[in-house]
């Protein structure tokens, strides 16, 4: 299993692996909104959070639909398929090779981009500690979806519509508990205990609906 | 050891493409399934290997008491026609990766990346990227992947597709070492891969005509 996050992380370093291009994706997105909204810094500052959070969701359902598909381009999906290793295991080993690859350097890219909002130092504080915690559930949600549309050979916006829906709770309890990081009588706790939830929840659920569908995948 | 497969039948979307097909390997016996294309050779191995659900039958296999009752897929190495390395990553890596992912079997013997690279005779280009192979190397550190990890069940589906005619001997020795040792083998291949005994199923494919519809 050890070999597989190994293997899933050189993959994603070497030529189009892609990691890269959700980053520049996450960076793009945010930097044009000054642009957009204009030097107001008192508006810039009240939308930040959202405006990294909404990046940051798009960002990370970029690179989604090539989790399953690379592998069963080339055939090694059919072995994977076939070990003694609990599938749902070998789901969930992927989809922590790929939140390492795709999802982390937005997490870390964060902090930058909230300079680029005019955000307070809590308010960049709690969105990249939002971010860590909410963005794996967002993996763990696209794996299913991946691995519905495997067979598809242009899935790649399918798999962003059919998560999408999954994904918008993460981001209202996201964006809330950044936003009452710094809004003084909102708690800042409820929201982040729901959101730890959510991604706990869909850990479990996640790589059992996405083994599930790739048993059933056969073509 | 007992590869049995009982009235296997498989459709693809609609069209049935082969029904009742049963056979019974035992230890050091191979299976030749032979055809014209589009006969169904690819879906019964896939069958086996059970990546697919056939339509009815079922495949089992049978072993010392501790292995009775294991999913078939678990006891087979699958060689498809893609050959499950990466273009990215170094021969090495990507047997290596193999290696360490596929695991031997309890009592396997599965040989080191430098002993099967060897077997197959391309142990020079160990270092360079998987992409950089010509199409018949490729195929060949495909087939060294087979040796990294012990699997009692070789499925091979035209393993000698791109190689040359040594190449081809070579992989015929290397299946036939591999029945020696009381492994399995079911292959479909038009290459005779010179082996004794060896059984054969000539898979004919429905014909349309049979059906009685006329498409004229």
């Amino acid at each position: 299993m050890t070999a597989l996050l190994l293997r899933d992380l050189k993959l994603s370093i070497r030529a189009g692996g892609g990691a890269l291009i959700g980053i520049l994706f996450f960076m793009t997105v945010v930097a044009v909104i000054p642009f957009g909204v204009g030097p107001d810094l008192n508006l810039l500052s009240r939308i930040g959070p959202a405006i990294v959070w909404i990046g940051a969701l798009l960002a990370a359902l970029l690179g989604l639909d090539r989790m399953f598909q690379a592998d069963r381009d080339d055939g090694s999906l059919d072995l994977l398929l076939m070990q003694e290793h609990p599938l749902v295991l070998t789901v969930l080993v992927k989809c922590l090779a790929h939140w390492l690859a795709n999802v982390l350097p937005l997490v870390i890219a964060s902090p930058l981009l909230g300079l680029f909002m005019n955000m307070s130092e809590v308010a960049i504080g709690a969105v990249m500690l939002t971010l860590l915690v909410g963005s794996p559930a967002l993996t763990f949600i696209g794996a299913v979806g991946a691995a519905v549309s495997v067979t598809l050979p242009r899935g790649g916006l399918l798999v962003s519509i059919l998560v999408l829906p999954l994904c918008i709770p993460v981001l209202i309890f996201g964006v809330s508990a950044a936003y009452a990081a710094v809004e003084d009588p909102a708690p800042f706790l409820p929201p982040f205990l729901i959101l730890t939830a959510i991604t706990m929840f869909f850990a479990v659920l996640g790589p059992a609906g996405a083994a599930l569908a790739l048993r059933n995948a056969g073509d | 050891m007992r590869l049995n497969a009982e009235n296997l039948s498989a459709h693809r979307g609609e069209d049935l493409i082969f029904s009742n097909i049963s056979f019974n390997l035992t230890a050091g016996e191979a299976l030749l399934l032979t055809g014209p294309n589009g006969s169904g050779k690819s879906t019964l191995l896939k069958v086996v290997a059970g990546l697919m659900r056939p339509a009815s039958g079922r495949v089992f296999w049978q072993a010392e008491p501790a292995e009775t009752g294991l999913p078939v897929r678990e006891v087979c190495h699958y060689l498809g026609h893609r050959n499950a390395m990466k273009p990215e990553l170094s021969v090495a890596e990507n047997l290596g990766f193999w290696r360490a992912f596929l695991c031997d079997r309890p009592g396997g013997t599965g040989l080191s990346i430098g002993e099967a690279a060897a077997a197959v005779e391309l142990e020079a280009i160990l270092h360079l990227p998987f992409g950089y192979l010509s199409a018949g190397q490729q195929r060949r550190m495909a087939f060294a992947k087979l040796l990294v990890a012990h699997r009692p069940v070789w499925l091979l589906d035209e393993p000698t597709a791109a190689l040359d005619v040594a190449a081809e001997a070579l992989f015929a020795r290397l299946i036939r070492d591999h029945l020696g040792r009381g492994g399995l083998v079911v292959a479909a291949t038009h290459q005779p891969l010179d082996l004794v005994a060896a059984h054969r199923l000539e898979m004919k494919g429905f014909q349309y005509a049979e059906t009685g519809e006329d498409f004229a």
